[in-house]
């Protein structure tokens, strides 16, 4: 799935990464907390959360994610833009809730990290 | 390549800038062309730490000793110790207070994250001095 078709699906903006539309993601994972998504690593994933601060930029990036949706209507301020852009992170913003988020890509078929 | 020594200084109490050490030695590794599969372990492990430091310690200091078979990464602070090693190692468990919590950690798997990411795991913690903790990961 493409940046793009994620956009598309949840009916989201794109607020950094305009140039990185193409860019292919594998897996997804949704969570509020960094550490369990530390926990698990995703080959080529998109993370959504609910969370808003630079610790969810700077998690994507060691974890090698280079797509983050947050969910709930929530917008990042310019440091947490400022901060992705530098790693080349794609931002994209929805008003749609985590559940209904997840619940769009995996139907989808967009996949968590053990492919269930 | 020869032995690269790299030195981070990791603030109190500076939540904005925790994982920033961390990034800085994932990009070092990265041109020192380690594969992606080591430097995200090293990358994980570190922030793990590098957090620990900033919300249970005042700051502290990364050492990264780097060579082409292993990169072992020393993380000291001043902090107040670990009083049970066992039970913080325990997934889930955690004293992180409620602010932490709102800003994504304190799920009680820093530590069993770093264990899970490194080779090699060794705490040396005295309660009212600090702690010190040496990772390390091969390279395979």
């Amino acid at each position: 799935m493409t940046v793009k078709e994620i956009v598309e699906i949840l009916e989201g903006k794109i607020i950094y990464g305009e140039d990185y539309l193409d860019r292919e993601v594998y897996k997804a994972c949704g969570s509020d907390m960094m550490s369990d998504v530390l926990a698990f690593v995703k080959e080529q994933a998109v993370l959504l959360t609910g969370l808003v601060n630079p610790q969810v930029v700077r998690t994507a990036e060691m974890m090698d994610i280079q797509c983050i949706v947050f969910v709930r209507g929530k917008s990042p301020d310019m440091g947490i833009i400022d901060l992705a852009e530098e790693r080349e992170i794609v931002l994209i913003k929805t008003d749609l809730e985590m559940f209904t988020s997840c619940g769009r890509l995996y139907s989808h078929g967009l996949r968590g990290g053990s492919g269930e | 390549m020869e032995e690269v020594r790299l030195h981070y200084d990791v603030n109190a109490y500076d939540f904005t800038c925790a994982g920033e050490a961390s990034g800085k030695l994932k990009r070092s590794l990265k041109n020192l062309g380690f594969n992606s599969a080591v430097i995200r372990n090293v990358a994980i492990a570190v922030y793990e730490a590098e957090i620990n430091m900033v919300i249970h310690a005042e700051g502290g200091v990364i050492d990264a000793i780097i060579t082409p078979d292993c990169i072992t990464v020393i993380l000291a602070d001043h902090g107040p110790g670990i009083p049970d090693i066992e039970l913080a190692m325990k997934e889930g468990y955690s004293t992180a207070p409620e602010n932490v919590r709102a800003l994504g950690f304190g799920a009680g798997m820093g530590l069993p994250n770093i264990k899970k990411y490194t080779d090699e795991m060794n705490i040396d913690t005295v309660i009212g001095v600090g702690t010190t903790i040496t990772l390390k990961v091969y390279n395979k």
